[in-house]
């Protein structure tokens, strides 16, 4: 445990504590950072108008779909899988986990040929030829879509490491404990599911879940892909990291950057101790 | 298979062919001439496919000083040291974090979920001066050493071995296995499932990793594959030039990651056929 720890501390530890300070400082990737204060939380919370507009009701929603929705959905896929013969087993693991395994880079050209904003995207020529639309939809660039499709993708691409500890979770039950409750009287496999299943892999339902919160509030490389640009178009896919970046790489600002970073942290904590209140293993057990 | 295998198998293979569609792209990507990289909307299959862009690719540095195979070098050492050195780190520190009362056990497994949430833009220049601090510029230490500690994997290990009974190891140490002995002949067996799943991760994270040859490697001799890559699609955009040996280097990135996933996954489906835990 010591080498961990002392890896840890060096290279995780002490750059969050100096990412804490930054926080409070001026600071421009050139020059030292000089001490500011509360400036840059005072300037968030009261001026910084993007950010209270946009950024905050686009990340809750965001992450209130994504979150839940991708959760439950690699839950089910999981179980699914575990149905199977173990020899069909890691094929559809595969499958299912290919969107996390490739990346960004294949995830935008694969939804970007859906939603080409021209006659050639396949959902806009399907919808012109079927006449539920005059002229083709620019899906990436305009606002009032862009959300959507953002969500879209990001459960698409939700199956990741959440999903394999659930599958091998699931698995890992053992198979005595249903014949045990078969003769004890459960008959469906909805309450096999929940009177066994859940209970049994509590560890790994809460891993998924804090991952599946870390990753949706921490997310936000796609709205900038899908779209080609950050700031997105009229700010409507803008999330938490995108005006991380857009201020720490775009403007320099690294001091702001770090105080909207711990501003991020600090929901994500709050998300998580939610979780764990729900999930989280009880006093007693 | 009974009635509802047979279903579930229809369905599941269509979603899992719409889940494909990435792999299949890269594939036929890497295949296609250059006048068919160019087609808009992208055509997901190559028509007429050609070995042109692995030559492009291996050609392009023939005149550097560097040939491509020293960046491919230098990211096997890399990812082989430090996908080993994840996982064991983690597994050491989930073991006492899971199965050990000491003070500040429960700080330090809070500390290490709290890091989980952090953004990485906050740590990387603090990151950048210490390493140049400790002297690791330009070293694989460099490479490695920054890595080495992943909370994701030790908060997956810990919450796999918590489910392991206690019982089980208090009489693996009446029958006289030493603490370690406990930990490596009966703990690391039963979490087998979560040590495949954590290779995964673990392999990909330092393969893909340009991060550090981006900040901590000055000489061209240590940076990696990813770094290398990213040179090439940096300004892509507008270019013609090269792409059709991006395309090759996407493919050469994503089959390791391919075939760890599956050793991995066949590991995990084969721990469950005979485990006899709980």
């Amino acid at each position: 445990m010591a080498p961990f720890l002392l890896l840890f501390g060096t290279f995780i530890v002490v750059p969050v504590i100096v990412g804490i300070l930054l926080g409070f400082t001026y600071f421009n990737s050139i020059e030292f950072p000089k001490w500011a204060g509360w400036t840059n939380y005072q300037m968030l919370f009261s001026q910084d108008i993007i950010f209270l507009q946009h950024i905050i009701p686009n990340t809750f929603k965001f992450a209130l779909f994504v979150g839940p929705v991708g959760y439950v959905m690699a839950f089910m896929l999981a179980w699914l899988i575990a149905q199977l013969p173990s020899t069909l087993r890691v094929w559809y693991a595969l499958a299912m986990y290919t969107p996390s395994l490739t990346g960004g880079l294949a995830l935008v050209v694969v939804w970007q040929v859906m939603f080409t904003g021209d006659r050639t995207g396949y959902i806009n020529s399907f919808l012109l030829n079927w006449g539920f639309i005059e002229k083709p939809i620019l899906f990436t660039q305009d606002k009032d879509y862009l959300m959507t499709i953002m969500i879209v993708v990001s459960i698409w691409a939700s199956m990741g490491l959440g999903f394999l500890a659930i599958l091998a979770g699931i698995l890992g039950v053992d198979k005595q404990l249903y014949e045990a409750a078969r003769i004890d009287g459960i008959r469906s496999r909805l309450q096999e599911i929940w009177y066994i299943t859940i209970p049994m892999m509590k560890p790994q339902m809460l891993f998924a879940a804090v991952m599946s919160i870390v990753g949706t509030l921490k997310s936000g490389g796609i709205g900038t892909q899908l779209s080609g640009m950050n700031p997105t178009p009229d700010y409507a896919g803008q999330l938490f990291m995108n005006h991380i970046d857009d201020y720490a790489f775009t403007r320099l600002e690294l001091g702001y950057a770090s105080a909207v970073s711990m501003v991020l942290l600090f929901v994500t904590i709050i998300g998580s101790r939610f979780l764990w209140y729900l999930f989280g293993p009880k006093e007693g057990e | 298979m009974d009635k509802m295998q047979i279903w579930l198998v229809l369905s599941l293979t269509l979603l899992s062919a719409f889940m494909l569609l990435p792999l299949v792209y890269i594939f036929n990507h890497a295949f296609k001439p250059l006048h068919e990289l160019f087609l808009f909307p992208p055509t997901f299959f190559v028509e007429q496919p050609t070995m042109q862009n692995f030559y492009e690719l291996l050609s392009l540095t023939e005149s550097a000083v560097l040939p491509v195979t020293r960046y491919m070098l230098n990211s096997l050492i890399v990812t082989v040291l430090s996908t080993i050195g994840m996982v064991v780190l983690g597994a050491l520190c989930a073991y006492p974090l899971s199965k050990h009362e000491f003070p500040g056990r429960k700080l330090i497994f809070g500390g290490i979920l709290l890091s989980l949430m952090v953004a990485v833009e906050t740590m990387g220049i603090p990151r950048y001066v210490i390493v140049k601090h400790l002297g690791l510029m330009n070293t694989y230490a460099g490479h490695v050493l920054p890595l080495l500690a992943l909370p994701v994997g030790v908060f997956l290990l810990k919450q796999f071995m918590d489910q392991v009974p206690n019982e089980l190891l208090e009489a693996a140490k009446l029958d006289g296995a030493s603490d370690f002995g406990v930990f490596r002949r009966i703990m690391l067996p039963l979490v087998t499932p979560a040590m495949a799943t954590i290779t995964i991760l673990a392999f990909q994270t330092a393969w893909n990793n340009a991060e550090t040859s981006a900040l901590f490697m000055q000489s061209d001799a240590m940076k990696t594959l990813p770094f290398y890559i990213t040179t090439l699609t940096a300004n892509l955009a507008n270019n013609v030039a090269r792409q059709g040996a991006a395309s090759a280097a996407a493919l050469v990135m994503f089959i390791p990651n391919l075939l760890i996933f599956i050793a991995s996954q066949r590991k995990v489906i084969a721990t469950m056929a005979h485990s006899g835990i709980k």
